[in-house]
């Protein structure tokens, strides 16, 4: 298969990137991992008359909290998925992450493949969609004139579809520094590895006194976006996490859930490992002595 | 609208002109004449096109050729130094860890990259590192076998390492 012609720019700082940006807006598609635009391209569903490559972009490969842990997970656009599976930062105090990543596709992919690529391609079956939600991230989006920080919340639009201007780029995600007692996971049914996520279920919790200060539930693969379980993390935060409560959030993440049914399942099957997989997560959240 | 790139490719620079919607995989099977990086299933699945770019393994199939400007690919063409074959080749040769051989160069080309980072993986963690590759012959396990034997003979030990 062959992509449509299209004429490559490979520009060498930021500046000149977002000029190009400005210049070709919507004729122009960013090229970073790849491993989600080049497929779509070769099957002419993207046929951009430009390719801005970004990856000789200089400052783009950050994976650092800033504030000494008090602020912002900051995650470079360039910074691929193998090394958020290999970072050690990740595994210490970012559990939901550190779990997601190496369920990101195959270990070939993960090597070129970028979270911040990801969340802008915005597939509905997309893991970090999930992640950045259930964590209350954002992005950071710079364009020729300016920058603004878009919360996740408001960043996805529908399928493939997110609030970026064509002029934008999205230079970096952040993921607020977790609380002294916060754990997460991310738990992900497929059908082999490399698939796209059946159902995909991201939890963080933080307690004080055992008590839910802060719940985030996002789920992968069961609606026309990633969706946010908004009802059952508010069913959470005040209570502690026992057995009825955890029922109570995970009946009501399932209830949250628009999935489909396709190769991959029923719809009832997904909205029923949607139910499973939040319940699982929030009590691997309490044996990890969250509360 | 062609491109001039230049590429070393298992130790020797190669400089093209390609066309930038040309793939990586393309580039090196039509243009260089490597045939080894083989075209399966030419949708990022199967990982029989994959090659290492400074080390490390990418879908050739998903790359362009102008993305590897300046960088230093190895191939299954390159394994092999001085006519001896790599430690990689002599496990699959020895512990018979191909059938049909089409997804051979790329498996180990990834095998490769893997022992160079992690000289003395257990068994879970090659079957990870083969995750991203498919074998439609074999069941895996005499692939597992092969690169246990590579790295053996590459970092003997004194006691294997087990699970």
């Amino acid at each position: 298969m062959f992509p449509s012609e299209f004429e490559y720019l490979a520009p060498t700082t930021l500046d000149e990137a977002l000029s190009l940006l400005a210049e070709h807006a919507e004729d122009a598609k960013v090229l970073a991992g790849g491993q989600s635009l080049i497929p779509l391209m070769k099957l002419r569903f993207a046929a951009p008359a430009i390719l801005i490559d970004i990856n000789g972009l200089p400052g783009l490969s950050h994976l650092q909290e800033d504030k000494r842990g008090r602020g912002f997970l900051r995650i470079g656009a360039l910074v691929r998925n193998a090394a958020l599976e290999r970072s050690e930062l990740l595994k210490a105090r970012y559990p939901t992450m550190a779990a997601a990543a190496p369920l990101i596709s195959d270990p070939i992919v993960r090597n070129q493949g970028t979270l911040v690529g990801s969340l802008v391609h915005a597939d509905p079956q997309g893991d970090w969609g999930s992640v950045l939600l259930a964590l209350e991230g954002e992005v950071v989006a710079k364009s020729a004139t300016g920058e603004r920080r878009i919360p996740a919340t408001k960043f996805f639009d529908g399928p493939f579809t997110t609030v970026l201007r064509p002029d934008e780029l999205a230079v970096e995600a952040r993921v607020p520094a977790p609380g002294p007692r916060s754990f997460g996971t991310y738990l992900k049914l497929e059908r082999k590895v490399g698939d796209f996520a059946t159902v995909g279920v991201a939890v963080s919790v933080s307690t004080e006194r055992g008590v839910v200060t802060r719940a985030g539930i996002g789920l992968t693969g069961v609606g026309p976006a990633n969706i946010k379980a908004v009802d059952a993390e508010q069913a959470l935060v005040g209570h502690r996490l026992t057995d009825k409560a955890i029922r109570r959030a995970a009946e009501l993440a399932a209830a949250a859930s628009e999935p489909r049914t396709d190769v991959r399942g029923s719809a009832d099957y997904k909205r029923e490992v949607v139910r499973v997989y939040v319940a699982r997560g929030l009590h691997q959240a309490l044996a990890a002595k969250a509360a | 609208m062609h491109r001039s790139i230049t590429v070393t490719v298992n130790g020797q620079a190669r400089t093209a002109e390609v066309e930038p919607r040309m793939l990586l995989v393309h580039f090196l099977r039509e243009v260089l004449d490597l045939r080894g990086a083989h075209v399966g299933c030419d949708t990022t699945s199967c990982g029989a096109c994959a090659v290492l770019v400074d080390g490390v393994p990418v879908k050739s199939c998903t790359m362009f050729a102008v993305q590897v400007d300046g960088k230093s690919l190895t191939t299954v063409e390159g394994l092999a130094s001085n006519g001896q074959k790599h430690a990689i080749q002599e496990g699959f040769k020895e512990e018979h860890g191909l059938q049909c051989g089409f997804c051979t160069p790329a498996m180990m080309l990834v095998a490769s990259a893997l022992l160079e980072e992690n000289p003395n993986p257990s068994e879970r963690e090659i079957r990870w590192a083969i995750s991203g590759n498919l074998c439609r012959c074999t069941g895996y396990q005499n692939i597992v076998k092969a690169v246990q034997h590579a790295a053996a003979t590459l970092h003997p030990q004194p006691a294997g390492r087990t699970e």
